[in-house]
């Protein structure tokens, strides 16, 4: 797999804030139909790094190729156009509106008169939820009063809805009950099937060991390395994550403690 | 979690609570609780006054006063939508009344002759203008190098009102071109009884053909219904509602030497016991109903208002989504702006002159009537529909004092107490519903 061009190759990222290196010298790739894990600490820089290639954040350096192009993303709107959707951790809701106005939200379906079609937007909005979570009924309220698993739902529903080539999931469990990550578990591995791309940022090793191919970590903003889930043990990661130190399994990046 | 309970596949009918019969129709607590209130504060004045505040003769020039500010609070529902503040709306429209006076009295007499056809049009095109295009400029000072909306459109306050005293060294400019005049009410503003009933009939068409359209595109993709009968009982009652304003506008009597003036003029002659003709609806309050209109539609019906509306729920999520935030917040500003310029004509052509103290206080009570009317200061909530029901509550407050004799100190106070009491109900009533 490794031998293809990836779908996705940052290299060399870096970005400050006043200062503060959030992300520095950082490289990650992805390929079509693999999922990679992004581990690291709290504050590692995990969800600013996915957030340039979200076209949230414009990096200070380095560089990013979709399918081996260079790439210049300087707003959602473009991510999205090179089919990249993010799932924030955040969730990044509009809580005021309800699921279908958020699922569509920047993407609206019109009618012929150029007018919002909410009743396209509601029926496409019932055929996604379905999917994802079945149970799912109060598509006329407001985000703001569903259940913090609901809202969840509606921010994927939100990313897998328009295609995406490359999805980013930020802690996409975070909100959710043993049952519904379940679910998500199922949802990554059909998406992957289908030939997605998927950065799984998660805190949750074991979540990360069972659903990804290759697992890359994060310390201060530096990458430690990555490596074939195959090649390392779940205690190497760990230490990874806590130490910085890399095993032999794994490819060292800039951030790997030096012995 | 409450989704993970199975939901039964068909929900029995009994089951049904009250609550849940309440939301199957739409029913509208708020703006319900609105027209209450807007009825007690009606009754109240009637019985205070003697039985003078429900008349036609109030009712209508209650509608006249109300229309400048009910333009104004489309826009301010917007620019609160989005979490931000217009201070600078009553000094726009005194500085856009005075430039529109100028140009109506001054320029364009010069360039096209005295009492031209195209005056009147092109004075409110160049309100309109320049009303938009100073919105614009404050909009881009908020959205773009992000001053806080409340310090721009202070300055925006001092800056304007200074403006309309220097357009002409602080001279009012009178009087206004006789075409242009209609669009403050008055006896040249009321459009007469004929042409009230067939705008009457054409918005009730309207209102019923509306509903059916929207039933029908909700029965094509299948989704829940509202009962027949709620939707017959709401057209009743909109349309009810129409035909009872054109009726008491209608009621209200021209005076008995221009119904005379007018009569003769269409070649009739002048019976003994004199003839009673109504004045019908006023041209300042269709207008004002069309801009309300047109703002609903906006907010509801368009992309734009689906913006602004999520940039108040959430700012970053909306530049997530792909939302241009900044231009969206410019463009709500320019479009309030284009507000004041309606406003400034409105009510230029309502004193059939133009003075730099126009407007005055007038930010405050288009604040008043979006924030009464359901507009929350946090962002994110608020309807067309209530603003302008909230100028109607706001003017019929003054109205009514005004009727009954109290004076001007104690007017304030009242009106004071009555803004921060209903803010604190709204408050409650949101939290009850969460
Ligand atoms: N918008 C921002 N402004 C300033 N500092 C930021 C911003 N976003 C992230 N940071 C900082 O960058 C670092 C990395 O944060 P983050 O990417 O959220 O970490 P993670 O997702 O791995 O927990 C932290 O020190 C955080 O405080
Ligand atoms: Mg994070």
């Amino acid at each position: 797999m490794d031998m293809t061009t990836p779908l996705v190759e940052m290299r060399e990222i870096s970005i400050a804030f006043g200062g503060i290196k959030a992300v520095d010298h950082a490289s990650v790739d992805l390929h079509a139909g693999e999922v990679v894990g992004l581990l690291g600490h709290n504050g590692a820089g995990k969800s600013t790094l996915i957030k340039i290639l979200s076209g949230a954040y414009h990096a200070d350096a380095g560089e990013i190729r979709i399918a081996g192009k260079p790439v210049s993303i300087s707003s959602p709107r473009d991510a999205k156009r090179h089919g990249i959707e993010t799932i924030y951790q955040t969730l990044a809701l509009a809580d005021n509106v309800d699921a279908a106005a958020n699922i569509f939200l920047g993407r609206e379906l019109l009618t012929s008169w150029g007018t919002l079609d909410d009743s396209a937007m509601e029926a496409e909005t019932r055929k996604v939820m379905g999917r994802l979570n079945p149970h799912f009924r109060r598509f006329k309220e407001p985000v703001k009063a569903l259940s913090g698993g609901q809202r969840q739902s509606v921010a994927i529903a939100r990313a897998i809805y328009f295609n995406a080539r490359v999805l980013i999931m930020d802690e996409p469990t975070a909100a959710l009950g043993p049952a519904e990550t379940k679910q998500v578990a199922d949802l990554i591995l059909e998406l992957k099937k289908q030939g997605i791309g998927i950065f799984l940022i998660s805190h949750d090793l074991h979540d990360v060991f069972d659903l990804a191919d290759r697992v890359s970590v994060m310390k201060n903003g530096k990458v430690v390395g990555t490596a074939h889930v195959r090649d390392v043990t779940q205690d190497e990661v760990l230490g990874m994550i806590i130490s910085g130190k890399c095993p032999p399994g794994a490819v060292a990046g800039p951030g790997a403690l030096r012995s | 979690m409450t989704e993970s309970v199975p939901a039964p596949a068909t929900p029995s009918q009994d089951a049904k609570s009250f609550a849940d019969h309440l939301r199957a129709i739409e029913f509208d607590a708020r703006m319900v609780g609105m027209i209450a209130a807007l009825a007690v504060i009606w009754l109240g004045f009637n019985w205070l006054s003697g039985g003078a505040f429900l008349t036609p003769r109030n009712l209508w020039n209650l509608s006249v006063q109300t229309a400048s500010v009910a333009v104004m609070a489309c826009g301010m529902v917007l620019v609160i939508v989005t979490r931000n503040i217009d201070l600078s709306v009553g000094s726009m429209l005194g500085f856009v009344g005075m430039v529109t006076g100028l140009v109506q009295a001054q320029l364009l007499p010069g360039l096209l002759g005295f009492e031209h056809p195209a005056t009147w049009l092109l004075s409110i095109a160049a309100a309109v203008a320049l009303g938009g295009l100073i919105g614009l400029f404050q909009g881009a000072l908020i959205a773009y190098l992000a001053i806080p909306s409340f310090i721009v459109t202070l300055g925006g306050l001092l800056v304007w009102r200074g403006g309309a005293w220097w357009v002409t060294q602080g001279q009012t400019i009178a009087p206004m071109d006789s075409r242009f005049r209609p669009l403050g009410g008055g006896i040249e503003g009321a459009i007469g009884t004929t042409a009230s009933w067939a705008i009457g009939l054409i918005i009730c068409a309207l209102i019923i053909a509306g509903i059916a359209f929207a039933r029908r595109r909700r029965k094509r993709y299948g989704f829940a219904l509202r009962p027949l009968w709620a939707e017959i009982v709401l057209a009743a009652l909109a349309c009810g509602t129409v035909l009872g304003a054109v009726m008491i506008a209608n009621a209200y009597a021209l005076p008995a030497g221009v119904a005379r003036r007018l009569t003769e003029a269409k070649g009739g002659t002048w019976p003994e016991g004199g003839l009673i003709i109504g004045h019908g609806l006023a041209v300042p309050v269709l207008l004002a109903l069309a801009v309300g209109v047109a703002m609903s539609f906006l907010a509801r019906r368009l992309r734009f208002g689906r913006y602004v509306f999520s940039i108040g729920g959430n700012p970053e999520a909306a530049q997530l989504s792909g939302v241009n935030t900044r231009k969206v917040l410019m463009l709500v500003y320019g479009l309030m702006g284009m507000l004041v310029g309606i406003a400034a004509c409105i009510s230029t052509a309502r004193l059939n002159a133009a003075t730099n103290s126009a407007g005055q206080l007038d930010e405050l009570y288009v604040i008043a009537a979006a924030v009464i009317g359901g507009t929350s200061l946090a962002g994110g909530i608020g309807t067309i529909a209530g603003a302008m029901l909230g100028a109607l509550v706001m003017q019929s407050l003054q109205s009514g004092m005004v009727l009954i004799g109290v004076d001007t100190p104690l007017q304030n106070i009242v009106v004071g107490i009555v803004l921060v009491l209903a803010v604190w109900l709204d408050g409650l009533y949101r939290k009850r519903l969460g």
